[in-house]
């Protein structure tokens, strides 16, 4: 095909001889800048139907650990800085292996607050990306000093040699008579623990002053 | 992308392409392939190349999923199935899912919520077993040999992490310099298309990455009339479409005809240029899209890349027209707008031009005998291409004085009215 | 200042009330305007349909007409936008490097009437009378291709008597497009129809625009559906006093 990718290249060059190339790459005009940038994505989560619960550092384990359900068989990332009772650690489990597995715990890259994402590199406290994919329920520790304000700060923090995951609450779609139902293939339930100073509180939809 | 693994292909054409595609999943022995929801994939037909190499290809998007099971075209950007109600959606996954897989269960409902979980799990046997997929891209970045793909159901980070084998198919043009560019479009794009601040899920990867989802990854890069449309000067603004969708929304003409009418993968205002922009002139629907429009101009209000599709459409209407002008046989619509040239040309021929009307107007009045809210008479019904007009909309009758003679009479009204 | 009245072929050969209107409006208002007899037409109908050869006479006519005056006022958004948006198309067209030059000079000129009022003579309230229920339909080519924003508005507000009430979807094309009223008839019926019914939910005695042609393609909608909404031109509210209320309904 390398005579195909001349042609092609050829073609460019002939189509934009008329053309300066601007050498500089676009600008991206700035993002938010909330005041409080941790309510603001604690906000945005939960305004995607995801459930979000903010503890301190040492309750990270206890508030994990209630946001799994009683008996459920639930996988780690064998970098997961988290204690987790009964889980087991994902050595290359197979999709269908993956598919019996309820739930899964991780960490993050970062949090974007603006939009109420969670961005995953898929390094060892994060896993490999099948395993945030296939359970049904994703537990994602977030700390204080990972979530920033908007897009544009994020992209200078992201590797893009890691494949990323971006996710805004849970899997959804709207392509049945543009009625919005959450949980098509992803986890349906996304859990966000959000670790900084302040004690526990939890924010969800329909629950958003019982902090 | 080749430094980080991946095997890149060059396309001319949907053959190309489609080629390669075939080759890739002969190698590995698949007689299937899930997919991500992608247009270029529609453009060049790769479901039937496959069909024909006896392939099967699983659309993986609920949407597009209603549209295969029901032997359906696509009717709009983002929500191909917009035409379908939640009954025919039921209706079709009862009839036709277990002939291709896990069936819909019987005690099945219209809600839409029941009508995804059955797709879940219909889909979800497909995901784990398939072993070759093929995505598009939303966006390929040229610094770091990134592809990015947006979505919001998951069927997306299904198909690009579990299967052993990825094929992605990108238009030349969706290739952004620098990774720090994919920032604006990542904000434009849900906002313009969803009106969400973001999708749910947005999945980047370069080349392939040991012990984490494919291990085998190639890429297609497709021009398939993409440098055609760079090459003409005005009309290469619309490869900076984002598929957002926005201009279809607002399109009043879009929304009398439907989707389907526009006879292509890419219905809508960005259709009725970028098809003609990747064809070329010459084939009768191609031609007839620029003129699908009225010039309203509420495409270019919402697009966030700022293509001028009003502009674009009426230099395509130019390029129809300049490729039959040397017809031996000129249409009546251009024998007419010569007259309107030659009268135009010189003020003397239209007040000529405007007395003969005025005397038709009077003629018009006779057939008509009808007046209009206020007062003033109308022409009866027209024949031939006027009857165009008259069918269900009322038409003034001319005046008996255009206002040129009546400037002339009343020395710009100053003499007498 | 020397002011000029774009006529427009349209309002010349079929609605002529309406350059009449702006006549008596801009003399009320102390603007002594001159009709070039040589005008014609702004080659809007040949450039929108793909005709561009068959526009360079039109847009010949148009600067030499025009070639002197400082303001060019015409009582059409989309006869003002051709003029500004597309007689420099045209002019490249024609390989005369003497028309672009002239074209140059007379787009830049080009005003619709409510851009004129209220930018060049500075005038909201023009001393109307126009005791009328009245909604206005903001024709595309005037709200977006020329930006008129809310003159025609501030014009219909200060007319006295008058009784504005808002247009449902305002915005949206009532479907006239030019030849695409006839090239599509079906979609652009369907199109106007929506207009006309959103006129008729207002109860308003008037439609008012700034543009005739999508006035012909609404009105002839509202007259076929025996609606009894008459059609209006801005210029023809904006030219009515209580002393000369020259059009009566």
């Amino acid at each position: 095909m390398s005579d195909a990718r001349s042609e092609i290249l050829s073609r460019v060059r002939d189509a934009l001889a008329d053309v300066d190339p601007a050498a500089l790459p676009v600008e991206s005009p700035p993002g938010a800048a909330p005041t409080d940038v941790l309510t603001r994505f604690a906000e945005r989560v939960a305004d995607y139907r995801a459930e979000v619960v903010r503890c301190s550092p040492d309750e990270v384990a206890a508030r994990v650990a209630d946001s799994l359900v009683e008996g459920s068989r639930v996988v780690v990332p064998p970098g997961l800085d988290v204690d987790v009772a009964n889980a087991f650690v994902d050595e290359g489990l197979s999709a269908a292996e993956l598919d019996r597995v309820d739930a899964v715990v991780t960490a993050c890259r970062l949090g974007i607050a603006e939009t109420g994402t969670i961005v995953l590199d898929h390094e060892a406290d994060q896993g490999r990306r099948a395993i945030t994919l296939v359970p049904d329920r994703h537990i994602c520790v977030v700390r204080a000093e990972q979530v920033v304000a908007d897009v544009p700060d994020a992209m200078p923090r992201l590797d893009p040699g890691r494949p990323l995951t971006w996710i805004s609450g849970p899997s959804a779609t709207s392509d049945i008579e543009l009625e919005r139902v959450e949980g098509v293939h992803g986890p349906r339930t996304l859990i966000v623990v959000l670790v900084d100073g302040n004690q526990s509180t939890s924010t969800s939809v329909g629950d958003r002053d019982g902090s | 992308m080749t430094a980080r693994g991946a095997v890149v292909h060059w396309a001319r054409d949907a053959a190309d392409a489609n080629r390669v595609i075939v080759d890739v999943a002969r190698t590995h022995a698949v007689d299937e392939v899930v997919k991500v929801k992608s247009m270029v994939t529609q453009e060049i037909d790769l479901n039937g190349a496959l069909a024909d190499a006896g392939i099967a290809a699983w659309e993986t998007d609920l949407a597009e999923l209603i549209v295969q099971l029901g032997d359906d075209l696509p009717s709009h950007i983002l929500v191909p199935a917009i035409h379908r109600n939640r009954a025919e959606i039921r209706e079709i996954f009862l009839r036709r899912m277990h002939e291709v897989g896990r069936p819909a269960p019987t005690e099945l409902t219209d809600e839409p919520v029941v009508l995804a979980a059955a797709a879940r799990e219909h889909l979800r046997e497909k995901f784990l077993r398939a072993r070759m997929a093929v995505s598009g891209a939303n966006f390929a970045v040229a610094d770091t040999g990134t592809l990015v793909v947006v979505e919001s159901e998951g069927n997306g980070r299904m198909c690009l992490t579990l299967p052993e084998v990825l094929v992605s198919v990108v238009g030349i043009e969706k290739v952004v310099p620098t990774f720090a560019e994919l920032d604006s479009l990542l904000r434009l794009l849900p906002r313009s298309s969803t009106g969400e601040r973001m999708n749910p899920y947005t999945s980047m990867w370069t080349g392939v990455t040991p012990g984490d989802g494919p291990q085998e990854v190639h890429v297609v890069l497709l021009d398939n009339g993409r440098t055609r449309a760079l090459a003409d000067e005005v009309g290469r603004q619309a490869l900076r479409c984002i598929r957002c969708s926005a201009c279809l929304n607002v399109c009043p003409v879009y929304e009398r005809v439907g989707g389907h009418a526009y006879g292509s993968v890419y219905p809508g205002p960005i259709g009725a240029i970028l098809n003609p922009l990747l064809k070329g002139t010459g084939d009768p629907q191609t031609d007839s899209l620029p003129y699908a429009s009225s010039l309203c101009g509420a495409c270019f209000e919402v697009c966030p890349v700022r293509i001028d599709i009003p502009e674009v459409l009426v230099h395509l209407r130019t390029q129809v027209v300049d490729a039959r002008r040397d017809d031996s046989v000129p249409k009546p619509e251009a024998v007419a707008m010569r007259a309107a040239g030659y009268a135009f040309g010189n003020a003397r021929r239209l007040r000529w031009a405007e007395r003969v009307s005025g005397l038709a107007g009077r003629a018009l009045t006779r057939f008509g005998r009808s007046r209009l809210p206020g007062g003033r008479a109308a022409a009866g019904r027209l024949p031939g291409p006027g009857a165009a007009w008259t069918g269900a909309r009322d038409l003034p009758a001319p005046p008996r004085e255009s206002f040129r003679a009546w400037w002339r009479r009343t020395k710009g009204g100053r003499v007498d009215e | 200042m020397r002011v000029a009245l774009m006529a427009t072929c349209v309002n010349d050969a079929m609605f002529p009330e309406t350059p009449k209107a702006v006549l008596r409006l801009l003399r009320r208002l102390g603007i002594d305007v001159d009709f070039p007899e040589a005008q014609t037409c702004c080659g809007q109908p040949m450039v929108n349909t793909g005709y561009l050869d068959e526009a360079v006479p039109a847009v010949r006519t148009y600067v030499d007409a025009f070639a002197g005056y400082d303001a060019i006022v015409t009582p059409s958004g989309s006869c003002a936008g051709s003029a500004r948006h597309q007689h420099t198309l045209v002019a490249r067209r024609s390989g005369d490097p003497a028309l672009e030059r002239a074209v140059e000079q007379t787009s830049p000129r080009t005003y619709e009437l409510s851009e004129f009022l209220v930018d060049v003579v500075g005038v909201a309230d023009v001393g109307a009378y126009f005791p009328h229920r009245v909604t206005y339909h903001p024709t595309c080519h005037s709200l977006r291709m020329l930006g008129v924003g809310d003159r025609p508005y501030q014009l219909l507000r200060a007319v006295r008597g008058l009784t504005l009430v808002d247009l449902p979807a305002a915005s949206e094309c009532c479907g006239f497009g030019g030849t695409f009223a006839m090239k599509n008839a079906d979609t652009s019926v369907a199109m106007g129809a929506d207009k006309a019914r959103h006129v008729r939910d207002t109860s308003a005695e008037v439609l008012v625009a700034g543009d005739n042609s999508c006035l012909m393609h609404i009105g002839g909608l509202l007259s076929r559906e025996r609606s009894g909404v008459r059609v209006m031109h801005l210029a023809e509210i904006l030219a009515q006093t209580e002393d000369e209320p020259a059009v009566r309904i």
